[in-house]
């Protein structure tokens, strides 16, 4: 096992080793010199931004804003997205009810709700929190929906069995036996509202990770735009290995092994 | 001897709605248990014994006829009538610890009790110290003793053991059978146990209900008076299972 690890580790360094120099030989050629900036120099720009603030803003704030926005509209999916898709999954006349609203409203990708955010919540910080919202809670509420939908029925009939009440069912064995699902879900959606979030700052803002690279865009600084995406990309990463730790935690019986 | 399970006139039928033709799984079965008698249904593979016990679990309904426990009918499943099933079909997101004191604990006992009388069963069939690990991580066996001690926990008047060791490996099994005699010895309780391994039913049964190949009806109601503890090779054993078993294959 530590073996393999190693291994793992040692071949995935190399892969990032790799695209680095390959990027740095790339960003030394003339023509692509104009693509790709000097990968040093985004390191040197995002270690610098972290000291000096770019607008009004030192990096560190900036990832706070853009935290706080997508924290906001991601929860207030997740509990929306999770009670609705209990509602739709487990009673018939809530499926009746909901299901063609959330089959029309999956089709619409997130993007084409930013105009009508802009016109219902204005360019605050309400538009942007229905952005990521709208960007996460039907991922959030499918994955509800199928966990509910794919409890063994077996387990009913032992828990009837056992002396389960009708009214026990729910919370005794399906709501748990759908959690890795749901969790899955959840996960799915954080990484898809982080991803979100430079859609929702373009809304107008003055500040967040996506700003930063609107402003990149703006000034034409190549740097600051990969500076940017580098950044959105590692806190997405770091947000995931939380929720795959608190995974493991919950869902222990679920993982082979281990 | 007080009578605690009735079964009075099953009949089982599947309408097939394809080829529009129904089938009889069950024909006309009637039988009464006493209290603390261990019952075996034994019967060829595919006649209707697992539906038969399904039946009194309250898990199906017959077509016809009518199941009692102590005069009342049986209609739905409920704690009085435990089931150890083969695929056993423990809550993996439970611990093994809280998957015995499950029914206790949805019953609205008191944690205490819960938390003794789980202790008490696992200790029973010999699992302590597995107290809270989760079934994914116990092997078939052991998830099977599981099984047993979660029926005996819902304190059950009847347990329901609907081929329970089909699934396991032989050696496995008769550890296990050993099992199920050295736990009933401790713990009295009327059992009916369903299997088609003849020598499982002869080493473990009171008396043996012989099923034939469906439609099933009852052939033979057989009494096993060897004494305790059996042993397979004994004579009297393999007499009485030459015997059984020329009946068996007369009905298939």
């Amino acid at each position: 096992m530590k073996k393999n690890n190693l291994k793992k580790i040692i071949w995935g360094a190399s892969g990032l080793l790799a695209v680095l120099i390959i990027w740095y030989i790339a960003s030394q050629r003339e023509t692509l010199g104009k693509l790709l900036p000097n990968p040093f120099e985004v390191f040197k720009f995002i270690f610098q931004s972290f000291l000096t603030p770019i607008g009004q803003n030192t990096m560190m704030m900036h990832i706070l804003w853009s935290m706080s926005r997508v924290m906001t509209g991601y929860i207030l999916a997740c509990v929306v997205g999770v009670v609705l898709g209990f509602i739709v999954g487990w009673f018939k006349v809530g499926e009746a009810i909901i299901k063609p609203f959330y089959l029309v409203l999956k089709s619409i990708p997130s993007i084409a709700w930013i105009p009508l955010a802009i016109m219902w919540f204005g360019i605050g910080e309400e538009s942007k929190y229905f952005i990521i919202f709208i960007a996460t809670m039907l991922i959030v509420m499918t994955n509800a929906i199928d966990g509910v939908l794919d409890v063994n029925k077996d387990y009913i009939g032992v828990a009837r069995m056992l002396g389960t009440t009708e009214k026990q069912i729910f919370f005794k064995v399906v709501f748990p036996s759908a959690v890795p699902q749901i969790f899955s879900g959840l996960q799915v959606a954080l990484s898809a509202a982080w991803a979100t979030v430079v859609a929702a700052e373009m809304v107008r803002s003055s500040e967040g990770v996506g700003w930063v690279i609107l402003i990149g865009q703006d000034t034409v600084n190549m740097v600051q735009i990969f500076a940017g995406i580098m950044v959105i990309g590692v806190i997405g990463l770091i947000l995931a290995s939380i929720m795959r730790g608190v995974e493991a935690k919950l869902c222990a019986w679920n993982r082979r092994g281990k | 001897m007080k009578k605690i399970i009735k079964v009075e006139n099953i009949y089982k039928r599947y309408f097939d709605k394809k080829s529009n033709h129904s089938s009889e799984i069950l024909k006309d079965i009637s039988f009464e248990i006493e209290e603390n008698e261990f019952v075996v249904i034994f019967g060829p593979g595919q006649c209707g014994k697992s539906t038969l016990i399904k039946i009194i679990a309250g898990l199906e309904k017959p077509s016809e006829g009518t199941c009692y426990i102590r005069d009342k009918t049986i209609s739905a499943p409920g704690p009085d009538r435990a089931v150890v099933f083969q695929n056993i079909l423990l809550f993996p997101w439970l611990t093994v610890i809280e998957n015995v004191g499950y029914s206790m604990k949805v019953r609205g006992f008191d944690k205490e009790e819960i938390k003794a009388d789980s202790q008490k069963y696992i200790d029973l069939v010999g699992l302590t110290g597995f107290e809270k690990t989760y079934p994914i991580k116990i092997s078939g066996g052991m998830k099977q003793r599981v099984g047993i001690a979660r029926a005996y926990c819902a304190r059950p008047e009847v347990m329901l053991m609907d081929e329970p060791f089909g699934a396991l490996d032989a050696q496995t099994r008769y550890l296990m059978q050993d099992e199920v005699i050295r736990i009933r010895s401790q713990e009295k309780r009327t059992v009916i146990f369903v299997t088609n391994n003849i020598e499982e039913a002869i080493y473990l049964a009171d008396r043996i209900i012989l099923l034939t190949e469906s439609p099933s009806t009852i052939k033979s109601d057989i009494k096993i008076d060897l004494k305790r503890p059996r042993n397979h090779m004994s004579e009297e054993f393999l007499s009485l299972r030459k015997q059984i078993s020329e009946m068996a294959n007369g009905i298939r």
